[in-house]
């Protein structure tokens, strides 16, 4: 979490000087989940993610230097500074991209799910650690957009080893999550096609990790689809180019409050699970 | 007096009294319109131009509104509609969900009762979710039923490479839409070109696809009274001849016509005198104005910024060959994107977008200068 949120202060740091460029959306305040998910998964697992998918490539083991060097188009990059902030891709690390059009991840997760599947069923490929799993990370905006009911469907109908994970962050850029949804408990939408539903707070790395334990077990042993509503908070604007700041102030106060690394330090503290000095030392290496 | 009228961002430099003579020059053929153009004393950015014509035309129309993500509360993705959301309230200007199939489906079953709506893509990137409207149930729907429905929306957003923002937010859709009987399509540059263009579209009682350019909205450009003018409007279908010449036929649309005239400025340098068309329509294309152009400097430059392969360029050519095959005294020189997705490094970028040397070298190859091709993107 430390690392993922080092490495957006300083994309951020990096586009206000100029030396990045294009649209570029960081995460910073929502890393319990991108943290809480990935690191339960295995390499053979796959993550399918949005343009706001720096984090979730730092945390799926691609490395930083290669995330960066992409976000400078250089040729070192992961992508050879082709694909950019908003693309970011590695076969070696079942990382599917880094979507441009949120909801587009969807079906290209649930694609992946599906050959997870498909390699047990058909192909008889054996599997005695259960199936490949595949996690999709998508916004509050994407849960109004079609795509994401049919896959909600058929992921269900074929049992597909998949988890959808909705980053609830209460804003689609500019418009507010309440103003653009009828029912906004997007949990909900999980048991109308069938599947688990979980609203979890996503400010809370330990509650995550608890939620994501299951639901990435139930794929792994054949059991079908979860959904998981994380309720969170972006600390800084869509994308790094974006002023127009329609939220309250004192919203975000309140949010930056539940600061999940933070939370965690006070958690780890509290419980006596390391040291002060060995919490600083983690700063210091991300 | 008459102070320097200048167009930020582009190189060129008119005094006020040259830009009104070069106007005088510049009447398109054929055209209908009274061209009275006095001296030009205001500058207004695309922006603005396009803010005032939609402010315009749904103050005269209460049956236009205004539908598409963030153009309410935010006051557009890009600023277009900056205001309009306090001046005509919710139920005319409405911020819709993340959801492009859906509400431009409902955008067209609106226009089917007579409705005007102003559907937004915050690019035309996004259009593709929702392209089996604007295509199956606007375009073909005056067809199918014999005339009896018509569908009077109009499609709108931003076209074409920006800087940096990578392959899922760069591509041109002029060619894509161009090809469909039942829309129009149109490609504005300057500001008058996009209020005139914008109020024709929101007017006309077809579907019109109305394709802006990111980097375009914040360029100024000088603009008559006339233009101001609230019932100001241009033709649907009608190119406009940007510059005179007797060399060589430039045509370009959006952006590229920026590029055009800064390579016909160079050029003129060397003695070669280029005519540079701004389409500002690509369905219906101006064959008219381009072919009567083409018989008259004998040599063609189509310029795109969308990838070559099936492209408006190849469509001009065509054109050319069927109607003005003997008048070529060279064969037709199509410059395009390059026919790769986009790539985000800005280096590999600057070398996938037609560059203003690009069509310098093409207009001098039309012309049979010797320039080695070994030494153009």
């Amino acid at each position: 979490m430390v690392l993922g949120r080092v490495f957006e202060d300083m994309c951020a740091q990096m586009y206000y000087r100029g030396k990045m460029f294009g649209f570029v959306h960081v995460y910073n305040g929502q890393e319990a989940f991108s943290t809480g998910f990935i690191k339960l998964l295995e390499a053979r697992d796959s993550v399918v993610s949005t343009y706001c998918d720096h984090v979730h490539a730092v945390s799926k083991g691609v490395p930083p230097r290669a995330v960066m060097a992409e976000l400078f188009g250089k040729a070192t990059g992961c992508c050879r500074g082709q694909g950019g902030s908003m693309h970011m891709f590695s076969a070696q690390h079942n990382l599917l991209g880094g979507f441009a059009f949120i909801r587009e991840g969807i079906p290209v997760a649930t694609g992946a799910a599906f050959s997870s599947m498909y390699r047990h069923e058909v192909l008889k490929e054996s599997t005695p650690n259960g199936l490949d799993v595949t996690v999709a990370f998508f916004g509050d905006g994407t849960c109004n957009n079609g795509q994401f009911f049919e896959c909600l469907n058929m992921a269900q109908l074929w049992k597909l080893p998949i988890v959808f994970v909705v980053e609830n962050n209460l804003w689609a850029m500019g418009m507010s999550h309440l103003r653009a949804t009828y029912d906004p408990e997007i949990w909900k939408k999980g048991p109308a096609f069938g599947m688990p539903g979980v609203h979890v707070d996503g400010m809370d790395v330990l509650k995550v990790r608890e939620v994501a334990i299951e639901a990435i077990a139930r794929a792994r042993r054949g059991k079908g689809p979860t959904l998981v509503e994380c309720e969170t908070y972006r600390f800084r604007g869509h994308s790094l180019a974006d002023p127009y700041e329609l939220r309250k102030p004192d919203k975000k106060a309140s949010y930056a409050a539940r600061d999940p690394i933070t939370a965690l330090r006070k958690y780890i503290l509290e419980k006596e699970l390391a040291s002060e000095a060995e919490l600083k030392d983690i700063e210091k290496k991300g | 007096m008459l102070g320097i009228v200048r167009r930020k961002v582009g190189c060129e430099v008119f005094s006020a009294m040259k830009f009104s003579l070069a106007l005088r020059k510049v009447l398109p053929t054929g055209s209908a319109l009274p061209m009275n153009y006095s001296t030009a004393t205001k500058e207004i950015t695309v922006r603005e131009a396009l803010n005032s014509a939609l402010d315009e035309e749904m103050s005269a129309d209460p049956k236009v509104f205004l539908m598409g993500e963030e153009v309410g509360e935010y006051q557009g993705a890009y600023k277009i509609s900056k205001g309009l959301l306090e001046k005509y309230g919710p139920d005319r200007v409405l911020d819709t969900p993340i959801t492009e199939a859906g509400f431009a489906g409902i955008g067209v079953g609106a226009a089917y009762y007579g409705l005007r709506p102003v559907v937004e893509f915050m690019t035309f990137n996004f259009s593709l979710q929702a392209i089996d409207h604007i295509i199956n149930s606007a375009a073909k729907s005056n067809y199918m039923s014999a005339g009896q429905i018509s569908v009077p929306i109009v499609f709108r957003g931003p076209n074409g490479a920006a800087a940096g923002v990578g392959a899922q937010h760069s591509q041109c859709f002029a060619a894509w839409y161009a090809h469909v009987p039942g829309l129009k399509v149109l490609t504005p540059y300057s500001a008058e070109d996009a209020r005139g263009l914008l109020k024709a579209a929101i007017r006309d009682p077809d579907p019109v696809v109305f394709l802006e350019n990111e980097l375009l909205y914040g360029e100024s450009f000088p603009v008559s009274a006339e233009v101001l003018d609230s019932s100001f409007c241009l033709p649907i279908g009608k190119a406009k001849i940007e510059r005179e010449g007797k060399h060589v036929t430039i045509t370009a649309y959006s952006k590229m016509v920026g590029y055009a005239l800064q390579a016909a400025e160079i050029l003129s340098k060397e003695g070669i005198s280029a005519e540079v068309i701004n389409l500002r329509s690509i369905r219906p294309l101006d064959r008219a104005t381009i072919n009567a152009s083409v018989r008259k400097t004998n040599r063609l430059v189509t310029v795109e910024e969308g990838f070559p392969q099936h492209g408006v360029g190849a469509e001009i050519g065509m054109s050319v060959v069927e109607e003005s095959f003997e008048y070529l005294d060279a064969p037709v020189e199509r410059i395009a994107g390059a026919d790769v997705p986009m790539p985000y490094a800005a280096n590999l970028e600057r070398m996938a977008v037609p560059q203003v040397d690009n069509i310098v070298h093409a207009a001098k190859r039309a012309c049979y200068r010797s320039v080695p091709l070994a030494a153009t993107a």
